[in-house]
């Protein structure tokens, strides 16, 4: 009785297996990259010489503090996105101190906030510390119309004071030079200039200075440096600029406590500065050097200079360069450490196969080339077999010489020459685009960057959009990238082609785009080189094809009258579809608008054109079967309401046929508002909104289904669906706001299908299909028990086991970016933000691989040990019998 | 080649303003009788129009009026007139080329009168002539309203919906149109279903409860509690006069 029992234990604890992962597991499959952004601030801790520190502020709102030796992080704070978390300025002295709205002060070692202080409101001008006989004790803010004093030690105000005519004069800077005085400047436009000094005592105006000068800083003892944009003269010596370009002076105050020192930048132009020095009269100016547009100035420049030992000058320099690539230079001009900041703001990206090996591309090559008579072919087989056995004999080799080294040593380094396809297919490379024009190919195994590539003259609000040409799949001809880079004021669009791979820019000429692109899109059609068609639509319904050989245009010509697209226009809310002529003009064949008055469309989604359905219907309990109504044109348009009403607030749902301009469904939930995730996939649509009403989050599920018959079970034609899909839905509590939304893909969609939820925590929760699904009973009942619908709750439980980033938090999710892998059970996850996550999710686990603690040797005897026992049971057998015989 | 469609224009046009003329006729008899019936849920007819080339440029004509009733209970109704003997040759020929038929009705409002005049443009669907031709003209054209009540989108299918290439017998099968109109006007998504999970739940737990009554403690165990305290109080009451005893004792 007891043994039953104990089997039907193992037997379910195996079907009970975590989701999560174990602690061994940890950095297995997964990695993640810490970015912090494009630098503002950035400050050397000189406290002592063997200091290591590294204080920076971006513009991502961060503020962190970086090993200088190798560039790892120590720690990071990420601050409030958007304008309310806006760093103004970063002053260090033994603390660290970011003010806007909030004055903070940090500890550095740790990272810890040791105070904040609310400061009063108005526009930020300057901010500095005030020191008394060497030592730092105060920090001085000036604000649009007031100064204030606070205690560096806890942030309290020590008093704080109205500027006098702040209506007319602007303040710009503040200046204490160790003495008991607080210098506030401003300056009145075109007229004079206004310096007024303060007691650190009290707050008490000492005195008021006017002068009829403008833009300054301070420069050598309590000396101010003018610059008068009126005339594009610097005070004391005169230089006259001929460019239009208002000069900038740059100068440096080591430490708090002391002045400034007399040496100083005058920028004349974008790239031209002169080194100036301030002679020990204080009243002339020298100039050092001049440095001419040829010496190259990068964006941004950071430089600690300090006394060695000998007392020779050493120097670290900082360089944050135009593609936010952040580099640290030691001495004899040494690269110590590059940190590539573009990938803190990705824009899109891509998951290409890697190439086969040389072999393995050997073999193909045998297959792809054209036969030649048969002892060519057999002398081909031959030697590609040679080859096989030569590279086999190689490994082996390779495997005996590694396993005498120690273990430590023997690390594989992913190189751009090693890179090669491994058995599933789990290696791919990740082509990710940034914000800044930047590109880069990273391995998706081990994260580290493989190529980069800086695209130039990328403007700031470029919309990119990268399309997958030709895969790997296609040996002889490399894989082919495609890059639209598309000004989102003018519409004009360029193309960047290059191998996703190598990260090389291809020799192939794209096509000059003269007007603005309207909508760019890949066809199923191939031309002989293998690459997947490319049509870009501009504003006059042109089109142009990518690319354009003889071929190619052939085959439209061909296919023309099935070739149909659609554009949307959500500023008018029109959605209107067009069909391809046979001399690639177009013609408008439906039209759908939205009133704009009354909603405006927020997100059009269509279906992902690598999905792959497996089942077409659903085995329902009575043993009859639910046909699933598979659109490949279906189109999720999302719309929210002008009305911001809460209680007449709505978010409206639209299925349109992308062909035929067929609105399918249209659903409108009521008291609703954004901003809404969703995610367009087989023949469901989650969504997920705000309600006014309730004040929570939640999501909505829409499954289309044919019904119990099929109408054409053959192939599915827009064209000729005549009947309208039955449409299920049903809404759940979601308890947490989401950032971004995405479902697991896999090769051949057996898997069952997940949500890959990004949650504003940083953490991706994988959230099974199942608890999305219309059909869950709100009364159980045998049919639904046997088709093993969950019972409906309102409430979707979130578990952390679900989790599929245990504490590897991701910082402002982004994207979510799914790609299937060789294995069905596996899908590849990369979400990307600020940080960006690798990792490999099995919706319904790892049903086709054997577990990594599989025992082989058990396995194994207990199968030779079954064999000998047939064997000699046979024998005996054979000899009983022919005993028998003999009796 | 470009001959033959120029002589089919001139002959086609001649047919298209006579319905015009008819069909504006036709418009403005609706709305003044709409209007001396009833001025809230008034009904007014659009114009329905359809274009089927043998080049594929849209030259839209008449082919019906759309008889629209606002209001609470949205309705609508179809006029249209027989296709003369030209379309019918058209529509053939359109369809051997495997052409399209389009549609279109400008955008109104159902319920808002005033701002019918200043929307501009049309709401425009196709269907391939092939299947129309083939279904013997019968469709079914579906109009969908926004929650205000502006006409958004208009789709046609024809039933059966599929181009087998089947020869269609002339004259009585191409006349008229067979056409079933609805309008759909955008459902509500259901909101989470608290109430009712909160009730089914209530009620589980009182199925639950019942057998077990929840009885209180005192409920379950008086009798014993009771005897207990009986044989206490028997027991208390022979002690004092043991106690008494035993002081007198003393």
């Amino acid at each position: 009785m007891s043994k039953p029992t104990s089997l039907f234990v193992i037997f379910f604890s195996l079907f009970v297996m975590s989701e999560a992962v174990f602690e061994d597991q940890v950095g297995k499959f997964d990695w993640r990259q810490q970015y912090v952004g494009k630098t503002l601030f950035a400050h050397f801790d000189s406290h002592s010489q063997s200091s290591k520190k590294l204080f920076l502020a971006t513009d991502k709102n961060i503020f962190a503090s970086f090993n200088s030796r190798t560039g790892e992080l120590f720690w990071r704070h990420v601050d409030k996105a958007g304008p309310e978390g806006t760093i103004d300025i970063l002053l260090l002295h033994g603390q660290g101190d970011n003010s806007g709205r909030l004055l903070r002060s940090w500890d550095t070692n740790m990272g810890g906030l040791n105070w904040e202080a609310v400061l009063d409101t108005g526009s930020f001008q300057a901010a500095c510390f005030v020191a008394m006989q060497d030592t730092v004790k105060h920090v001085a803010v000036l604000k649009k119309a007031a100064i204030s004093l606070h205690y560096l030690t806890n942030g309290h105000q020590k008093w704080v004071e109205n500027l006098p005519d702040s209506d007319t004069v602007q303040y710009q800077a503040v200046y204490s030079g160790g003495e008991e005085e607080v210098y506030v400047l401003g300056v009145v436009p075109n007229s004079h200039l206004t310096i007024i000094a303060y007691s650190l005592e009290d707050g008490e105006i000492i005195k008021q200075v006017t002068w009829s000068r403008t833009l300054c800083v301070v420069v050598g003892h309590g000396v101010l440096m003018c610059v008068d944009t009126a005339t594009l003269a610097l005070y004391v010596d005169t230089l006259v600029c001929n460019r239009l370009y208002i000069p900038v002076l740059v100068s440096s105050q080591p430490h708090p406590a002391r002045s400034p020192i007399s040496e100083f930048f005058l920028q004349l132009g974008p790239d031209h500065h002169v080194l100036l020095q301030l002679n020990a009269d204080g009243y002339t100016i020298a100039p050092l050097r001049d440095f001419q547009p040829s010496d190259v100035f990068p964006p941004q420049l950071y430089v600690h200079a300090f006394l060695k030992k000998d007392d020779s000058v050493g120097y670290r320099v900082l360089v944050q360069t135009q593609d936010h690539a952040l580099t640290f230079i030691q001495q004899p001009g040494r690269v110590v450490w590059t940190r590539e900041e573009a990938l803190a703001d990705v824009v899109t990206m891509e998951m290409v196969d890697l190439p086969l090996t040389g072999t393995q591309a050997e073999l193909e090559g045998e297959f792809g080339k054209k036969a030649d008579g048969l002892f060519p072919m057999v002398l081909k087989r031959l030697s590609s077999q040679v080859i096989l056995l030569q590279a086999w004999l190689a490994h082996l080799w390779k495997l005996f010489y590694e396993a005498r080294k120690p273990h430590g040593q023997v690390k594989n380094e992913v190189t751009i020459e090693t890179l090669s396809r491994d058995e599933f297919n789990l290696q791919k490379m990740m082509v990710m685009v940034t914000a800044s024009g930047k590109l880069f190919g990273i391995d998706s195994k081990s994260g580290s960057i493989l190529w980069k590539h800086y695209l130039e003259n990328v403007q700031p609000n470029a919309v990119f959009k990268l399309i997958v040409q030709r895969t790997t799949a296609h040996f002889p001809h490399p894989p082919q990238c495609t890059l639209l880079i598309k000004d989102k004021d003018t519409g004009l669009a360029s193309l960047h082609v290059f191998n996703p791979i190598f990260g090389r820019k291809s020799h192939i000429a794209p096509p000059a785009l003269p007007r603005p692109i309207l909508q760019s899109l890949l066809l199923p059609v191939i031309d002989q080189d293998y690459a997947k068609v490319l049509l870009l639509v501009d504003d006059q319904y042109k089109v142009t094809a990518f690319p354009s050989t003889k071929n190619v245009l052939q085959q439209l010509q061909e296919m023309a009258s099935s070739i149909f697209f659609y554009l949307i226009r959500s500023d008018q809310g029109n959605l209107s579809g067009f069909r391809l002529r046979k001399d690639l003009s177009t013609e408008r064949i439906w039209e759908v608008v939205l009133p704009t008055e009354v909603q405006k469309i927020v997100a059009v989604n269509g279906k992902r054109p690598n999905e792959h359905v497996h089942s077409q219907g659903r085995v329902m309990g009575d043993r009859s079967v639910l046909y699933k109504y598979l659109n490949p044109n279906l189109l999720a348009v999302v719309t929210e309401s002008t009305d911001a009403h809460p209680e007449r607030a709505f978010v409206g749902v639209f299925l349109v046929d992308g062909v035929t301009g067929r609105i399918i469904h249209e659903a409108v939930q009521r008291k609703a508002r954004g901003p809404v995730h969703f995610v367009h996939s087989e023949n469901w649509v989650v969504y997920e909104y705000w309600n006014t009403k309730s004040r929570r989050n939640e999501f909505s599920v829409l499954e289309l289904f044919e019904g119990t018959e099929l109408y054409n079970s053959t192939v599915f034609s827009s064209l000729d669906r005549p009947h309208l899909p039955q449409v299920l839905q049903q809404t759940y509590i979601f308890p947490s706001p989401i950032t971004t939304m995405e479902a697991t893909l896999t090769e051949k969609g057996i898997t069952s299908r997940h949500l890959l939820v990004g949650l504003p925590s940083g953490a991706i929760l994988s959230l099974p299909k199942m608890f999305l699904d219309p059909r869950r009973p709100e009364v159980v009942t045998e049919h639904s028990r046997e088709e093993n619908l969950i019972p409906y709750a309102p409430e979707m439980p979130i578990r952390t086991e679900w989790f599929i980033n245990y504490n590897q938090t991701v910082a402002r999710v982004k994207g979510i970016y799914t790609a299937p892998s060789g294995l069905e059970s596996t899908c590849l996850v990369v979400a990307y933000g600020l940080d960006i996550y690798q990792t490999r999710v099995y919706p319904s686990k790892q049903f086709d691989v054997l577990k990594d603690d599989y025992d082989y040797v058990l396995i194994s005897s207990v199968l030779f040990a079954l064999f000998f026992a047939t064997m000699i049971s046979k024998r005996l057998a054979q000899v009983k019998l022919l005993n028998r015989a003999w009796r | 080649m470009a001959s033959v469609p120029r002589s089919f224009l001139l002959l086609s046009i001649i047919p298209t303003i006579l319905i015009l003329c008819a069909d504006f006729a036709c418009c403005n008899t609706g709305r003044k009788t709409g209007d001396g019936l009833d001025t809230d849920f008034s009904g007014f007819s659009v114009p329905l129009e359809h274009s089927f080339e043998v080049d594929d440029v849209s030259r839209f004509r008449m082919r019906g009026a759309l008889q629209l009733r606002g209001g609470r209970e949205t309705s609508v109704s179809l006029s249209q007139s027989q296709l003369s003997e030209e379309d019918r040759n058209t529509l053939k020929e359109v369809a051997a080329v495997d052409g399209l038929y389009k549609i279109r009705v400008p955008r109104v409002s159902l319920t808002d009168r005033q701002t019918e005049r200043q929307m501009d443009g049309y709401l425009t669907a196709f269907v391939r002539a092939c299947s129309l031709v083939e279904s013997h003209l019968s469709d079914v054209i579906t109009l969908h309203t926004d929650v205000s009540g502006y006409l958004i989108g208009v789709s046609i299918v024809t039933i059966p919906g599929a181009c087998r290439g089947t020869e269609v017998e002339d004259e009585v099968d191409l006349e008229a149109f067979n056409t079933t109109l609805t309008i759909i006007v955008p459902t509500n998504a259901p909101q989470p279903e608290t109430a009712l999970f909160i009730e089914r739940m209530d009620i589980e737990h009182e199925k639950r409860g019942k057998p077990q009554e929840q009885k209180s403690f005192f409920a379950k165990y008086w009798y014993l509690i009771l005897g207990g305290a009986i044989f206490l109080m028997a027991s208390s009451s022979a002690q004092p006069s043991a106690g008494g005893a035993e002081e007198q004792q003393s």
